[in-house]
């Protein structure tokens, strides 16, 4: 048995040896093993690994969306038990609802236990044209773009300002360009508001990009290989991902991946 | 009405073809009726159809009323508890392994046979009209309805309970939205089997509707009048049919199969 890792003071998620075992016909699958995370708060921590490690599930398990099997998960110093407070979600699909206008959808959150307020409704405006939607809150979503549909999925997880804020794959279903436009403004918007954020993603620049720290899991069943500090200077514009530090970090997870036989090299 | 002459001409192809294909096919009939001359006892001609409801249009009318009627009670019924029974199999685990099982395991009796035991039960007023009508229409609106109810997204689901809805809230705005079309889909079909269970409610047993109007001039080898009937049934079933359609245009415009409608009469305009 080893010993406990020392838990990080002021940390505002924490995992301890967390487990997540699912039943299935054939008998019980791990699907995540011996989860040793911390999060401080105002941290920006990517999770990257192949498809189907667990990723997912670690983030729904943070969300209180689904429950450990085994160890120990605070979040606010709290044990969890379902949804924290000042949680914001964003999923890899934007769902958003077709009868709703894009402000309708912003506001979602708020109508689905009481009243929206003056005020939130003023806020949920000035989110959407900080993301370049000014003009389009009365649209419905099925005008809009992919990547719009994404970024007023973002404002609807920002409007009640959280504490914490989840990511899994935001930016997975979009084309490459579109993906780099909203990887500067999260960089942004982040800088901004210091949301503690958990990002998860497949793609490692990305990861490298966003992030403060990223966390490295192997295939099924889900471990944690590795956690890489990035040490790259604030605000980060696109450029950065020219540089050398910036290419040392991504060639460092690669070559981590490819000796366990995760990508080719 | 000019509005419908103006689509006509005025190049609106889908009203266009519509019109061209009645008309040609009402001018085949009456041409193979006056070259063929069959016994009117099996075919009539549609002027003769249309001289036999104009001696007696007001009695048609009426009971072509009752028979109306008796369809939108039984469609309405079958709505209102199709939809309260659909909410009731999605949210309760009880509620589906039981209801929903004795449902399907109904809908497999050709209902239609079960026609003469609401006779019996209810006599030969309008109750067993409305019942079998209901008893038609309920089976498509349930099926549809917790088809469209389960058909939410998880991850808005997941959304909610972040939220922490209340099962009322997701209910309302998130579920029955989203069921919204599914439910249309059902009552299209339902519409059309609450005029076949009202009418097979009046072959049954009555005296009155458009059902015994055809039981009627049956008996008198009357084969005129039971065409002036179907005719009749012909275009108020299509009328059913259009008006929860158009109903489905007003409230849906958001849905995709609308989108598509919406976007190829804009590059018409």
């Amino acid at each position: 048995m080893l010993a406990e890792p020392a838990r990080v003071a002021d940390a505002y998620v924490s995992l301890r040896r967390v487990g997540k075992t699912y039943a299935s016909s054939r008998g019980p699958v791990n699907a995540l093993v011996g989860i040793d995370l911390d999060i401080r708060p105002h941290e920006f921590v990517s999770v990257v690994g192949p498809s189907g490690c667990g990723k997912s599930t670690l983030l729904k398990l943070v969300a209180g969306l689904e429950e450990i099997s085994s160890g120990s998960l605070l979040v606010g110093d709290a044990p969890l038990r379902g949804p924290p407070d000042g949680l914001g979600v964003v999923f890899q699909r934007d769902v958003l609802l077709d009868w709703r206008t894009i402000l309708d959808n912003v506001l979602l959150s708020i109508e689905l236990v009481r009243k929206p307020r003056a005020e939130e409704r003023e806020r949920a405006m000035a989110l959407l044209s900080r993301f370049g939607l000014g003009g389009f809150e009365h649209r419905f979503p099925w005008e809009l773009s992919g990547g719009m549909r994404q970024r007023a999925s973002i404002c609807r997880a920002l409007l009640a300002d959280p504490n914490l804020l989840l990511m899994d794959e935001p930016f997975g279903a979009l084309d490459a360009m579109t993906r780099d436009d909203l990887n500067v403004e999260l960089a942004q918007i982040w800088q901004d508001t210091r949301k503690t954020l958990l990002f998860i993603t497949h793609s490692i620049v990305e990861a490298v990009f966003l992030s403060d720290r990223v966390v490295m899991m192997s295939r099924a069943p889900g471990m944690i290989v590795d956690t890489i500090t990035i040490d790259l200077p604030r605000p980060r514009r696109l450029a950065v991902r020219d540089s050398a530090e910036f290419a040392s970090y991504v060639h460092r997870i690669r070559h981590h991946f490819a000796e366990l036989g995760i990508v080719k090299e | 009405m000019s509005a419908l002459f103006k689509r006509v001409l005025g190049g609106d192809s889908e009203a266009r073809d519509i019109v061209v294909v009645l008309a040609v096919s009402l001018l085949l009939w009456e041409a193979g009726v006056r070259l063929f001359q069959p016994s009117p006892l099996i075919l009539p001609a549609p002027t003769a159809i249309v001289a036999a409801f104009m001696e007696t249009p007001l009695l048609f009318l009426r009971h072509l009323g009752f028979t109306l009627l008796m369809t939108l009670i039984g469609f309405g019924l079958s709505v209102v508890l199709g939809v309260a029974l659909a909410v009731g199999i999605v949210y309760s685990r009880f509620l589906e392994r039981t209801v929903y099982t004795l449902l399907v395991a109904l809908n497999s009796i050709p209902k239609v046979a079960l026609a003469p035991l609401f006779v019996i039960w209810m006599g030969t007023g309008p109750q067993p009209k409305i019942a079998i009508a209901l008893m038609l229409g309920i089976f498509p609106i349930v099926i549809d309805t917790v088809l469209g109810l389960r058909s939410v997204d998880p991850d808005m689901l997941s959304l909610a309970r972040v939220s922490k809805a209340s099962s009322w809230a997701v209910l309302t705005k998130i579920r029955f939205p989203c069921a919204l079309p599914s439910l249309f889909a059902g009552m299209k079909v339902a519409i059309s089997f609450a005029l076949v269970g009202a009418l097979v409610g009046e072959f049954v047993a009555g005296s009155y509707g458009i059902g015994f109007q055809i039981l009627v001039a049956q008996g008198n080898f009357d084969t005129v009048r039971v065409f002036v009937s179907l005719l009749l049934l012909g275009i108020v079933g299509t009328i059913l049919f259009f008006l929860v359609d158009y109903a489905e245009r007003l409230l849906l415009p958001w849905h995709v199969s609308q989108r598509a409608r919406h976007e190829r009469s804009a590059d018409r305009a």
